[in-house]
């Protein structure tokens, strides 16, 4: 393989993630990447895949084409095309499967002025202050932990406040932390941090009543 | 002596000279062994050995119970305390079974209630288990101890209950990772009121409530108390009263590890933890964070077995922990702790021999952190004594592997799931041959093996060749053709387990193996390409071998599934119609 091109992969394989979910293909994000057989394999230009016909369905049953005559270097194992889409793999008990947490709530998070945006698991929280921390850990930039009924966040470098919103349900920009914890889970579809100076047109804050699932 | 005193086999001076112990003096001698390999080595020396040996066995463990049947056990070892029965195929545990396959523990309990009415322990494996088995268990035996239940299914709280109302003389109810149906909590109060015996209590896998005022009244009671794994339905401010009560605890599951506490709770709860002097193994931690690690601290120092994987810590909370536990050798986490918390391993346990990082979100293609490569490669660095790994990832290199065995060379134990069925070298392309290469060229006591990613027959070549010790191999989506199964079979003489699915391997492969299958306890094929003709050849050429298959599909010639094991209980009488007998 070139320089160039193991050069390219690692470019594309920032962090941790496998270089094959950035692939581009045709569909939804989410969507199993089985719509077309062989595409599935980052380098399948170079190998040729006997996919035997198969397309996700389920591994058992498959016919494979092991026949004796097939040469050792050609690969004829047939991987199926999207994970869950074959039976027992990964080989996680099933057990395991059960009490594990499934995929948590992750919502997106934009700061005024940041180029890019970062995930968070919701569910990872039991409370505003939790959240406000870890957003405070992801963005560097804050120093300034915000407790209770202070809900906004100091940039302490150009001296702007940044005020938590978020978009609920009804595609409507809220006030983080008016609501009790777990309603405000259920119904956060992403996060933005807004510079005061933006936030005028909501409502002025009043303290929040004290409850345990309060922040 | 009478030197005329027929021998059943070897004559000479070895046997002439065991005829001088008295049979008494032989089978105080023999009782003090405890290995079941060792017991069985002793039992074929000669015909005198052979019967000291199974007067004394008091316990015996049979790693297939399709390998031999109640009935001949009992015929042959009559003083039987402890029993250990297997049943599924290991891939049960990932659905690749179909239900009510068999494996049912009742027609063992029934003979065993007849010829063992001494019985005191009882330790199941994929087995299957019903209340009325349980309960039948529970009235048959007066002097029952102990029952551990590890991935069975079939029963329910209502067992439980059966088990604690009528055993006297419980020590232990170990039920770990089973399938069990909840019908409520109130199993716990049915344990007498002078009942103080118990000495392990292992629930874990409850998934609703318990009656902690009868837990709580329990472990007040029972002074012996030392292994404690409670549900994740327990709170943590429940955990504190369960541990003033319970400071001998040597080993602890605890509940839900996130609840708000007072700051005087959080002391009290620390207090607690630090009054545990014998404490070396916790679990449980559902849904910790590292909130409340500190309670944890004064413990931690002496723990040697921390289990993380039911809490989806990030790599930052592994960081604060671990620093205060030094001493451990076995780890487990979730793979939420991605590589950086991988290197805080590396940093801070450098007596590790056990890793084990599970997937947090295994079937979701969204979420693409997890561990990698330099994970692995930085507790390698760190741990050099690591010799058991199970490592879920989704990439790897053949340079990263070659690199980790050079750091550890002593694996015992290699599993490495690459969780992209069939995937390449991310860096350069290539299958991840040299990898497992490297593995066992490098780790020359390899026992247990499991290969994944992008794998071609050289992958097997190199273990026919070079893993001598090899007793375990799990093969999936791996291999080119028959050849590389004819390696493994032909090469690995201590192969004892062969478990492969959605493999290329077939008819010529699986009839290679006919002179071996006999040593070995089974083999699993599914999703391959061996076909009826075979298997039936297997079966007629090789009586001693049941083999089983399952098809999809009538008509088809195609085999879905064979498992192929050694017995001298000859075909099963409990197989369901969906399992064939050749």
């Amino acid at each position: 393989m070139s320089p160039e091109m193991a050069k390219k992969l690692r470019e594309s394989d920032a962090g941790g993630l496998n270089f094959e979910e950035t692939e581009l293909t045709l569909g939804l994000p989410g969507e199993t990447r089985d719509q077309k057989t062989g595409t599935k394999r980052g380098f399948s230009e170079t190998v040729d895949l006997n996919l035997g016909g198969s397309s996700g369905v389920e591994s058992k049953g498959k016919k494979c084409n092991g026949d004796p005559s097939e040469n050792e270097t050609s690969v004829a194992a047939k991987p199926p095309t999207g994970n869950d889409q074959v039976v027992g793999w990964p080989p996680v008990r099933s057990y395991r499967k059960n009490v594990m947490r499934k995929t948590g709530k992750y919502v997106k998070v934009a700061v005024d002025g940041a180029p890019y945006l970062r995930k968070v698991d919701l569910e990872m929280y039991n409370s505003y202050q939790q959240l406000l921390g870890a957003l405070e850990e992801m963005f560097t930039c804050f120093t300034i932990r915000n407790y209770l009924n202070e809900r906004k966040l100091m940039d302490p470098v150009n001296g702007s406040e940044y005020v938590p919103t978020y978009e609920d349900k009804d595609g409507d920009w809220m006030l983080v932390g008016d609501v009790p914890w777990k309603m405000f889970v259920e119904s956060c579809k992403r996060l933005r941090l807004m510079k005061s100076s933006e936030a005028i047109g909501l409502a002025p804050r009043t303290p929040p009543q004290c409850s345990s699932t309060s922040c | 002596m009478d030197p005329k005193r027929s021998r059943n086999s070897h004559e000479s001076v070895n046997s002439s000279e065991s005829t001088r112990f008295p049979d008494e003096v032989l089978e105080r001698v023999l009782s003090l062994l405890t290995s079941h390999k060792d017991r069985s080595s002793v039992s074929l020396v000669c015909k005198d050995w052979y019967n000291a040996e199974r007067w004394t066995r008091t316990h015996v463990f049979i790693g297939n119970c399709y390998s031999v049947s109640p009935e001949i056990v009992v015929g042959r070892f009559p003083a039987i305390r402890s029993v250990t029965l297997k049943g599924k195929p290991r891939f049960s545990d990932f659905n690749l079974v179909p239900e009510n396959w068999g494996a049912d523990i009742h027609q063992w309990l029934v003979v065993f209630a007849e010829k063992y009415p001494f019985l005191e322990e009882l330790r199941l494996k994929r087995m299957t288990v019903t209340d009325e088995s349980l309960e039948f268990l529970a009235t048959s035996f007066s002097y029952f101890k102990a029952i551990s239940l590890m991935s069975c299914d079939g029963f329910s709280t209502d067992g439980l209950a059966a088990i604690a109302t009528h055993c006297k003389n419980l020590t232990e109810l170990d039920i770990q990772e089973n399938d069990m149906e909840d019908n409520g909590g109130g199993w716990l109060s049915c344990f007498p009121e002078n009942f103080t015996s118990l000495e392990v209590l292992n629930f874990a896998s409850q998934q609703g409530d318990v009656s902690f005022d009868a837990l709580e009244k329990l472990v007040d009671r029972c002074k012996s108390l030392r292994v404690l794994k409670v549900d994740k339905y327990v709170k943590l401010e429940q955990l504190h009263r369960l541990l003033v009560r319970a400071p001998q605890l040597t080993d602890l599951g605890t509940g839900n590890f996130q609840q708000e506490l007072t700051p005087r709770q959080c002391a009290e709860l620390e207090s607690a933890f630090s009054n545990c002097k014998n404490l070396h193994t916790l679990s449980g931690l559902w849904d910790a964070t590292s909130l409340y690690f500190p309670v944890l601290y004064s413990a931690c120092g002496r723990l040697t077995f921390l289990n993380l994987s039911y809490a989806a810590l990030q790599s930052g909370d592994l960081a604060k922990l671990l620093p205060h536990c030094p001493n451990l050798r076995r780890l487990w986490v979730l793979d939420t702790v991605e590589d950086e918390g991988l290197e805080a391993i590396g940093s801070s346990c450098p007596l590790l021999e056990e890793l084990r990082v599970f997937p947090a979100a295994p079937f979701d293609l969204d979420i693409n952190r997890g561990v990698t490569e330099s994970g692995f490669i930085a507790v390698s660095r760190g741990c050099p004594r690591l010799h058991y790994v199970l490592y879920f990832c989704r990439q790897m290199t053949n340079a990263a592997v070659a690199t980790i065995v050079q750091n550890c060379p002593d694996f015992t134990h290699f599993r490495l799931c690459i969780m992209n069925p069939g995937q390449r070298d991310y860096l350069t392309g290539e299958p991840m041959d040299e990898a497992f290469g490297a593995v066992v060229k490098t780790c020359t006591k390899l026992q247990r093996l499991a290969i994944s990613g992008l794998l071609t027959d050289l992958t097997f070549e190199y273990i026919g060749k070079y893993a001598k010790n090899l007793e375990t191999l799990s093969v999936a989506f791996a291999g080119s053709s028959d050849w590389g199964m004819q390696c493994v079979l032909r090469g690995c003489p201590k192969l004892r387990k062969l478990e492969i699915r959605d493999s290329p391997f077939g008819n010529a492969a699986l009839l290679s193996g006919l002179a071996k299958y006999e040593s070995m306890r089974s083999l699993w094929m599914s999703a391959c390409n061996v076909t009826m003709n075979a298997c039936k050849l297997l079966a007629r050429e090789k009586p001693r071998l049941n083999v089983e298959v399952m098809k999809d599909d009538e008509t088809d010639s195609q085999v879905d599934k064979v498992y192929v094991y050694r017995t001298i209980a000859g075909p099963r009488r409990d197989a369901p119609p969906f399992v064939l007998t050749l």
